[in-house]
């Protein structure tokens, strides 16, 4: 593999902790090394700023909902189709765009990995054959188990042992790579026409808690020494007071402290917080809570966050909490798509125009910012708009200049229709905090790769992780006269390595990389009574038989990369 | 205003994709300029030049640009796309989305469109003499916002699903129109001189339809209310008033609840 010398950039790693420093990077191999011999290629970062590959922690980019969005939304293809060009393909899609523009997007904003953030276990085949066609960024699958029926049932004896087997066995067979809970115990409710709105609505039939659900998946997750920790998206998504529920949600991780040997030091990931600080009793009244729970997260080490911000577009939401989707659809009156999946969870499509002109909107994208601000550790707050539900990913450049520039901030509240109530119902206008290219590194790059505990591949330029290198053009010994030249610099990187590999010249695409599946080999206690459950349960409630049901490897994850557990002992 | 006349002379093999035919595109160009324009053959990228000859130069703004379309162009789509003022006249009959989300200036076709014409329009004038093919001033496949401003006047009949999804403007049928009118729509209104099919009016939220011939059958969510005398059109005359669907939400507005409007002329 080539050798390339990367001179006189500015660079940002949070792991090495350089800030802006003019260092050399080396990349040998594929990875960052301390020197290379003079043959290296020279790229001359002079006046740019270089960083790690960004890590995507959460998005639904591939998988039947996602396709489901791109079937029944041909409108968004109408103006957003890219011809053939060079050795990239036609892509499509603005909110929900084809795999392979997914892939060159990410690439093009110096993204090297990307999580998508719910695989329903049943439909895992699905989710890789559409990895497998993303080219260029590692990804990883996180499967639901927040409404599966074996963890219910469990998890209601508290059987944390059986429970932990279970998942060590359905990471296994659909090549997953962490547990993600989603509305735990309400989407299964909603089967009954129900739903969990707080932590001690009890699910019908199975007769548990979201509370015992989560702390039961919290204690599995430690039980086996993941990677990454519970991921979870609390009940009582985007609804006025929802905070309340959340804050609950979050004090159930109190005390438990991460057992793993990855160096991750959370035990709960809140994912798309600001869906989930919202104060009020109605549309009328709504107003952030993004103070409350911030504080609570500053407060407590062992909860890592991403933010999920709006970025004023129109969008498609999709997500496995059922019952959430089919709320929205009666709020906007839009098409709607909802589906049960059997044993294990549901899912739901609705397209949505968050508007500068409409003051939820504008206070939902306050929200996002106030989180992103008011976080003190930017290493456990991470960006995302949890692609497409609060904007689409292609966004993170525009989401960048409002962290980084009030004076953007203030321009855009300025243009909301309702900018009064924007500064009565939220703190926006009071945060002057601005985020820096370090902080910005903290929340993109190396915070990411902990807690999904990745630490030691990527997210950072110590020699011997990965050599995902970004380079963007901004000069950071120079003011920033224009916020616009943020989102710009962040759109298209000067030049971009994934694994060795320059995959990015001057925001084009000059090759396609080679693209990784990360997934999580447990290697778990012999436990016969778990599989003669799922053996009985294939035989008895599953539409297909469990041999139809793994992820097989040489056809569906074609380029894997386990990261091994061991968690016999 | 000055007059740019583009005239078929070698047809296409396959059917051409022309959004550049408009004023917006052709504005301030000369007609060499104009006869470099991007269009597609299929999925071939090819030149306006290639097809049309081109005489006449624009004039400096889309407002002073007038375009008269001749020959045969039965096999060329998206005339008027997207445009947004001055006029653009086609002699003889065109292709699917002519005026495709048009926002101003007036488009005239001396012979037929045929379907999705006036897609997503938002402003302008369009008048069809001969007959519109199905879609007239509907929404785009699978998009909920169909035509929302400006006035089409077709002089013959229309195919099936005018106004589907339509949110304002008007459209009026001289002749008679096919199945399923103002199908999901939120505003605006439709007025057929001529008779109507069946199914009009399903899960009509909000708008206006008048009909003055017969219409063949009745959807069962539309239900009598009284009968009214109106000037439509320029034309008074007596109508039984149906308000509808029933089957379908609806808005209040001050406490009362707001239907669909259907107006039969008695």
């Amino acid at each position: 593999m080539a050798e390339f010398i990367i001179k006189n950039g500015h660079v940002f790693d949070p792991v090495q902790g350089i800030k802006g420093d003019k260092k050399d990077i080396c990349i040998k191999d594929g990875k960052i090394v301390d020197k290379v011999s003079g043959s290296a290629k020279v790229i001359d970062a002079k006046d740019k700023t270089v960083m790690a590959g960004a890590v995507e922690i959460h998005a639904h980019v591939a998988g039947p909902k996602v396709n489901l969005g791109r079937i029944y939304r041909p409108e968004d293809k109408l103006f957003s189709c890219t011809p053939t060009k060079g050795i990239e393909r036609m892509g499509g899609g603005a909110s929900i765009p084809t795999t392979f523009k997914t892939g060159y997007e990410y690439a093009k904003m110096g993204f090297a990995v990307a999580m998508e953030a719910a695989m329903p276990p049943l439909f895992s085949r699905h989710v890789h054959e559409e990895i497998r066609d993303t080219p260029i960024i590692d990804e990883g699958a996180f499967p639901v188990f927040g409404n599966n029926w074996f963890v219910l049932e469990y998890l209601k004896n508290q059987e944390i042992e059986n429970t932990a087997a279970y998942c060590a066995w359905l990471l296994k067979v659909t090549k997953g790579y962490a547990i993600k809970v989603v509305n735990p115990g309400g989407t299964e409710a909603w089967g009954w026409g129900l739903n969990c709105l707080t932590v001690n609505d009890p699910v019908p039939y199975f007769d548990i808690t979201p509370a015992e659900i989560i702390k039961g998946l919290i204690e599995a997750n430690e039980y086996l020494g993941l990677p990454h920790s519970m991921h979870i998206h609390p009940n009582n998504l985007g609804n006025p007071g929802c905070y309340e529920t959340t804050l609950d949600t979050l004090k159930i991780a109190a005390g438990i402290k991460p057992k793993n040997k990855f160096g991750r030091e959370q035990v709960m990931h809140l994912t798309h917080t600001q869906f989930h600080s919202y104060g009020g009793t109605n549309w009328g009244d709504f107003e952030s809570k993004a103070k409350e729970v911030t504080d609570f997260v500053n407060k407590n080490k062992n909860i890592t966050i991403d933010t999920g911000n709006v970025t004023l577009d129109e969008t498609t939401t999709m997500t496995a909490d059922g019952p959430f989707e089919h709320h929205l659809t009666g709020l906007n009156h839009l098409k709607w798509a909802n589906c049960d999946v059997e044993l294990e969870t549901a899912a739901g499509v609705v397209p949505y125009i968050y508007s500068p002109s409409i003051s939820v909107c504008a206070i939902q994208w306050a929200i996002g910012l106030e989180i992103a601000l008011m976080m003190k550790d930017p290493m456990r707050c991470y960006v995302t708009t949890d692609h497409p539900n609060a904007g689409p990913f292609t966004r993170y450049p525009r989401v960048y200049k409002w962290l980084m520039s009030e004076k953007a901030r203030k321009a855009q509240i300025e243009a909301f229709k309702h900018k009064d109530k924007v500064l009565s119902q939220t703190a926006i206008g009071t945060l002057d905090r601005e985020i820096s290219l370090y902080e910005l590194a903290q929340m993109t790059r190396a915070g990411p790769a902990k807690s999904l505990g990745l630490a030691a591949m990527c997210g950072g330029l110590k020699p011997g992780m990965d050599a995902d290198v970004a380079i963007y053009n901004i000069n950071p010994d120079k003011p920033i006269a224009n916020p616009d030249d943020i989102e710009k610099a962040f759109s298209r990187c000067a030049a971009f390595f994934k694994s060795g590999v320059q995959v990015v010249s001057n925001g084009e695409i000059v090759n396609n990389g080679n693209k990784r599946t990360l997934w999580v080999n447990v290697k778990a206690k012999e436990n016969p009574q778990v599989m003669r459950d799922i053996n009985e349960k294939f035989v008895k409630y599953y539409s297909m038989t469990q041999a139809n049901y793994e992820a097989l490897g040489h056809h569906f994850v074609p380029n894997p990369y386990a990261i091994e557990v061991d968690a016999t002992n | 205003m000055d007059t740019v006349t583009i005239t078929m002379k070698n047809a296409p093999a396959l059917y051409l994709e022309a959004d550049t035919i408009s004023p917006d595109a052709f504005a301030g160009k000369s007609a060499a300029q104009i006869a470099e324009l991007p269009v597609f053959e299929g999925n071939n990228p090819s030149t306006l030049g290639k097809y049309f000859e081109v005489t006449g130069n624009a004039g400096a703004t889309a407002a002073d640009t007038r375009i008269v379309v001749k020959g045969d162009v039965k096999r060329v789509k998206y005339i008027g796309f997207r445009m947004t003022a001055g006029e653009i006249v086609i002699e003889g009959s065109a292709d699917q989305y002519v005026g495709g989300w048009m926002k101003g200036g007036k488009i005239t076709v001396r012979g037929n469109v045929d379907a999705f014409a006036a897609t997503a329009m938002k402003g302008g004038e369009m008048v069809i003499e001969g007959n519109a093919g199905n879609y007239l001033g509907a929404a785009y496949r699978g998009d909920w916002r169909g035509m929302s401003g400006g006035k089409i006047l077709v002089k013959g009949n229309a195919g099936s699903d005018v106004g589907m999804y339509m949110l304002g403007g008007e459209i009026v049928i001289n002749g008679n129109c096919d199945v399923h009118v103002m199908t999901h729509a939120e505003g605006g209104r439709v007025i057929i001189r001529g008779n109507a099919a069946s199914k009009l009016g399903g899960q009509m939220v909000e708008g206006d339809i008048y009909v003055f011939g017969s219409i063949d059958v009745m959807m069962p969510g539309f239900k009598p209310v009284d009968e009214v005398e109106l000037t439509v059109d320029g034309t008074k005359a007596k109508f039984a008033h149906f308000i509808g669907d029933t089957g379908e939400r609806h808005k209040k507005k001050k406490g009362v609840v707001v239907y669909g409007n259907l107006y039969k002329k008695i």
